[in-house]
């Protein structure tokens, strides 16, 4: 009965090690495949963690032991913490380093809200400007000669 | 066993490559650095199938630190990334560093040859010479 547990166990552990050694080649085919830098990013964390996972699973099925399986949930852990913060800072590095190529994305709400969020702040500023200017005037009217002609301070 | 471990060998193998591919052809720094992430994740990968392979356990801690300091390379490299120049980020062949260097050399003597004719194109000041 044992044996034909750890046998089934071995087998379980094989296929899961060859799972996560294919999802590992996908990101590597993908990584020299895709066009450009954010559909990279997202090879190097979707099958990358994935497989990883996978042949972490199969390493616990394969050793079955009890504080070695802890070290290994350990290790799928970090990766599903520590890539997703990786991937998010080289997305952020290439927007704004312009590496994001926009014809080739569906949507782009991040340029958008950036186009909404400075438009508002140019009326904020015209809208506040306004108001002090005709206050300055009021309270200095020999200036005003002087300041005729200047833009408005913004 | 060990025909389950050597094919998964070879698709870790292949993969190494190809991200190393990436990292050679990589037009920006940032994609270097995804592919050398890459390349991290595949040696954890590597690591594993041998202690499974040979059901050692002491190698598992080694995991556990590869797993948590790989992404610190990109994370750094992302937060100091800026704009590269256009074609700067390309390995430069041999013809093209050889072509690069006869022109320098060439400006170099020809603003040594022109800076001061009376003095047979001495050195320039506070140059060092041999």
């Amino acid at each position: 009965m044992n044996e034909t547990l750890d046998v089934v166990l071995d087998v379980l552990a094989a296929v899961c090690l060859l799972g996560g050694a294919v999802l590992t080649l996908a990101a590597g085919v993908g990584l020299v495949r895709f066009p450009d830098l954010l559909a990279r990013m997202h090879t190097a964390t979707k099958p990358q963690v994935l497989g990883l996972i996978l042949m972490m699973l199969g390493l616990a099925l394969r050793l079955r032991s009890g504080p070695v399986m802890w070290m290994l949930l350990l290790v799928a852990l970090f990766q599903m913490l520590t890539s997703p913060v990786a991937a998010h800072m080289v997305a952020r590095a290439g927007y704004r380093t312009g590496k994001v190529r926009k014809e080739l994305l569906v949507v782009d709400e991040l340029t958008r809200d950036l186009e909404l969020a400075h438009a508002e702040v140019a009326q904020a500023e015209v809208a506040q400007s306004a108001p002090d200017r005709a206050a300055q005037d009021e309270a200095d009217p020999p200036a005003r000669a002087d300041q005729d002609g200047d833009g408005p301070v913004s | 066993m060990i025909v389950v471990v050597i094919i998964c060998a070879v698709l870790l193998t292949i993969s190494a490559g190809l991200a190393l591919v990436r990292a050679e052809k990589g037009p920006s720094m940032l994609d270097r650095t995804i592919a050398l992430d890459i390349v991290t994740s595949t040696i954890v990968g590597a690591i594993a199938l041998e202690a499974a392979w040979s059901r050692r356990i002491d190698t598992v801690p080694i995991l556990v630190a590869v797993a948590l300091v790989g992404f610190v390379g990109s994370v750094t490299i992302a937060r100091f990334a800026s704009v590269e120049p256009e074609g700067e980020g390309r390995v430069l062949t041999r013809e093209e560093i050889a072509a690069a260097e006869s022109e320098r050399l060439d400006a170099e003597t020809t603003a040594l040859e022109s800076s001061d004719p009376e003095h047979h194109g001495g050195p320039a000041q506070g140059e060092v010479r041999e």
